[in-house]
């Protein structure tokens, strides 16, 4: 046994209401920059629906995971070494830009700047790639809300592998958002088609992350991803991903998607897991099993037996702590309401989701029908097979058994709560028909609904003994203008050492905020102005000879006509 | 006057540009690491790619191959394993002319599609265009030099492995022997020279990537665990920044 801890996330799906302030406090933070412009570390697809990028989960076409020899052996699907080596030259299971989208900006400044004519001016979206007119045919969520479904639905790899009257029944039946950001897989496929080695799998906290200067470019992690997390840079040439916020982690602090996250629906904690084990769960013959397999794999934080292998590897005591106290720990194995997001991919991914309920209840409060009966509900569960064989399309591999144990175990939960709001007596038959205790279905609803900060992010900080968070202070390079000072180096923007990331991103936005006219320089963004002096460009020029800037300015200025020296 | 600039041009050039091959390599490995990359165009264009790429990259190295051979090993090796100059050169003429073929025919498509895909042009540097006339320029002198005195020849062809090549060893054990090269027909002296320049040019541009054959990928593991230490920065710790908890040196 190698106990090892890893961080991971899971998300109630009942709670998304598909605002997007997760995808888009993301991009603010981490892809806001040249050459990743269509790139989303978090996104938000509306199911069913193509995702993004478009039919990602149809692995016949994209070959991304893991499947089995036909001597039962984990192999990349993609192909293994001496065939990743074989085709490097051109990667032929790469999405191209249209798989993902164009992405684009609008000629704002033509707003401004078009001279007086007959027709009202417009801004017309210009593509961030080639710098054309262009037209917008697709995004990140262009099917966001079951929009254009009609024309584009039929696409979704989920629903192609369900039987054909069900597609059709669909669009008036259940509709729900599922966010997505990097899995942080055990078995992580990605790691495992890099070339160069340079995408790697951290020992303390398992996040995968891209070393950007082992990087070279090859892209087969691109391919090498299930889910199409791992993204190319096209301005730099080097793979990108989410990192889970790590730098936000290590200092306790939950990720970038889960703080901003309105509906409170992330979790965040450890899971202790046996590192020996994982190829072997990976490996399991059945799909169906997957799902047992891998949390098999996971380790008990309270055995004894567990602690102590913990201790042996070095893991702190708060570390094991935090992995008592973890919700993911309590979602997954204590409740068993969390599923693992495509299973089948053989990666082991640790982005847990406990499937909505809300699309049965819905159904049922629309027929009349009580929604908060058990009996009604768990019979419409079991009734209401489509969303029942979409969300095992999702989440097990198509086994609808385990998603019809957690449906139950909600449905559950909401009519043993009903009672207790209404003041009746709560009905322990309930709670026993799901395997549960009304003290354990309390304790479930107090993580779910109540969901307090506390109790959603337990994440222990990193130990480090080393002056790292002092990082970004420390360069001395860092000059103003310098090149760790978002300047380039000396190969154009691509080159140099990286720029740590908070400094990028200071800068990305300091300069885009200060230059709202790209074309016409000299105006000032009034919403980034601090309110101290007079920068050049609040005032228009004066006219005449007196234009340069004198020194009174300030004094003054309110004096215009004078025009001479004084 | 002939010698001094046969040794400039036969001594000293391959020297200079053979020093900043080197030097702007190192230099670059060490303080460009994160602009060492193929830069690879796929996300905007695939299908001119698709064919292009290997074409190019396969036919060149069966060039490298090719001149690996046919500078390094000398004559007299190949004749003392049987292989006689007349078979020797019907294999290398060949061979290399397969190998010639594939990577014009591959170098074509790329600059055709680099040219006519507005994202792949917008995403070429000066530097991309530089290095780009002088690889193209060394691949058509080398194929000119191989057409002119190789396969129209009557007589054979001309057996380079009695100038070029010894010359080219002499440069690495420091004895050159620049009077090899006095001799040796325009086309092959101009292809040298081009190449030493794309040399030269070399650690500044893309090409780096050819050093990144990536051939450890098939010795190691499939999955990589790095320690939160070793992967802490690509930063060296500024001095007075070194961590705790380690004994002062």
């Amino acid at each position: 046994m190698k106990v090892m801890a890893q961080m991971s996330m899971v998300m109630n799906l009942d709670k998304c209401i598909g605002c997007h302030t997760c995808s888009v406090t993301c991009k603010q933070a981490w892809t806001n920059r040249a050459g990743t412009e269509y790139v989303w570390f978090n996104n938000v697809e509306t199911r069913p629906g193509l995702g993004y990028p478009r039919t990602y989960q149809d692995q016949e076409r994209w070959q991304g995971g893991w499947e089995l020899s036909k001597r039962g052996r984990l192999k990349l699907r993609a192909g293994g070494r001496w065939s990743k080596l074989a085709r490097i030259f051109s990667n032929p299971k790469m999405p191209s830009i249209d798989d993902y989208y164009e992405p684009w900006t609008y000629e704002y400044d033509m707003l401004l700047s078009a001279p007086q004519g007959e027709h009202t001016p417009v801004a017309r979206p210009k593509s961030l790639i080639s710098g054309e007119d262009m037209k917008i045919e697709w995004s990140a969520n262009w099917d966001d809300d079951l929009g254009g479904s009609t024309a584009t639905m039929q696409d979704d790899p989920v629903l192609k592998h369900m039987s054909e009257h069900v597609a059709e029944e669909l669009e008036q039946t259940f509709m729900f958002y599922l966010p997505r950001i990097c899995e942080h897989c055990l078995n992580p496929a990605c790691v495992a088609s890099c070339p160069s080695g340079a995408m790697y799998k951290r020992v303390e906290d398992g996040i995968v992350l891209v070393d950007q200067d082992q990087c070279r470019g090859w892209r087969m992690c691109v391919t090498g991803c299930p889910y199409k997390k791992v993204y190319f840079n096209h301005k730099t040439g080097k793979a990108e991903k989410c990192t889970l916020c790590y730098p936000r982690i290590e200092v306790g602090l939950p990720t970038v998607c889960s703080e901003t996250c309105v509906g409170r629906l992330r979790y965040l904690g450890l899971v202790l897991y046996d590192a020996d084990r994982v190829t072997e769960a990976a490996a399991v013959q059945d799909e169906h099993d997957l799902l047992e397999a891998q949390r098999s794999v996971f380790l008990d934080p309270n055995d004894p037996e567990v602690i102590a292998g913990a201790r042996a590897e070095g893991i702190p005591d708060d570390w094991i702590d935090a992995a008592q106290a973890s919700p993911i720990w309590a979602l997954i194995q204590r409740y068993r309401v969390a599923l693992p997001l495509h299973p089948e991919y053989r990666t082991l991914p640790m982005v847990w989701y406990i499937p909505p309920l809300s699309p049965v209840v819905d159904v049922v409060g629309s027929s009349g029908n009580d929604g908060e009966d058990p009996r009604t509900l768990f019979a419409a569960i079991s009734q209401l097979r489509i969303p029942l064989e979409y969300l095992a399309g999702l989440f097990t591999a198509g086994d609808t058994a385990p998603v019809e144990r957690v449906l139950r175990r909600l449905a559950a939960m909401r009519s043993y709560m009903r009672d207790i709001n209404l003041g009746n007596e709560p009905d322990e038959r309930t709670a026993a028909a799901v395997g549960m205790t009304g003290g354990e279905v309390q304790e479930m609803y107090r993580l779910l609904a109540i969901a307090k900060y506390q109790d959603r992010y337990v994440i222990p900080t990193a130990h480090q003994e080393i002056a790292r968070e002092l990082e970004e202070m420390s360069c001395s390079l860092d000059f103003e203008g310098g090149p760790g000072m978002g300047g380039a180096g000396p190969f154009g923007s691509s080159s140099g050492t990286p720029v740590p990331v908070a400094v990028e991103n200071f800068h990305a936005l300091k300069s885009r905020q200060t230059a709202d006219r790209p074309s016409s320089p000299g105006r000032v963004n009034l919403l980034n102005w601090d309110g101290k002096g007079d920068p050049d460009g609040l005032f228009p020029p004066r006219e005449g000879p007196s234009s340069a800037p004198g020194p009174e300015r300030g004094t003054g200025s309110g004096d215009t006509s004078s025009d001479g020296p004084r | 006057m002939t010698s001094t600039w046969n040794v400039l041009l036969w001594v000293a050039f391959p020297y200079a540009t053979a020093a900043i091959f080197a030097v702007g390599t190192w230099w670059r490995y060490r303080y460009d690491k994160f602009g060492w990359t193929t830069r690879s165009s796929q996300l905007y264009e695939r299908r001119l790619l698709r064919l292009g790429s290997p074409l190019f990259h396969l036919g060149l190295l069966l060039v490298v191959l090719g001149h690996v051979v046919g500078l390094v090993i000398p004559e007299s090796w190949t004749e003392a394993v049987g292989v006689s100059e007349a078979q020797y050169h019907f294999v290398a003429t060949w061979m290399g002319s397969v190998g010639a073929l594939a990577v014009v025919a591959g170098l074509l498509i790329l600059v055709y599609r680099r040219r006519t895909t507005g994202p792949v042009l917008l995403a070429t540097t000066r530097m991309d265009k530089t290095m780009y006339v002088f690889l193209g320029a060394s691949i058509a002198l080398g194929a000119w030099s191989t057409i002119q005195t190789q396969m129209l020849a009557d007589d054979g062809g001309y057996d380079y492995r009695q100038t070029i090549s010894p010359w080219f060893r002499s440069l690495w054990y420091f004895q050159p022997q620049p009077e090899l090269m006095a001799g040796v027909p325009l086309p092959f002296q101009l292809h040298i020279v081009a190449a030493s320049l794309l040399f030269a040019l070399w650690p500044f541009t893309r090409l780096v990537h050819a050093f990144s054959a990536p051939v450890p990928y098939l010795f190691r593991p499939y999955l990589v665990y790095r320690s939160r230490d070793a992967a802490i920065s690509s930063r060296q710790n500024a001095r007075g920044w070194d961590p705790t908890g380690r004994p002062d040196v």
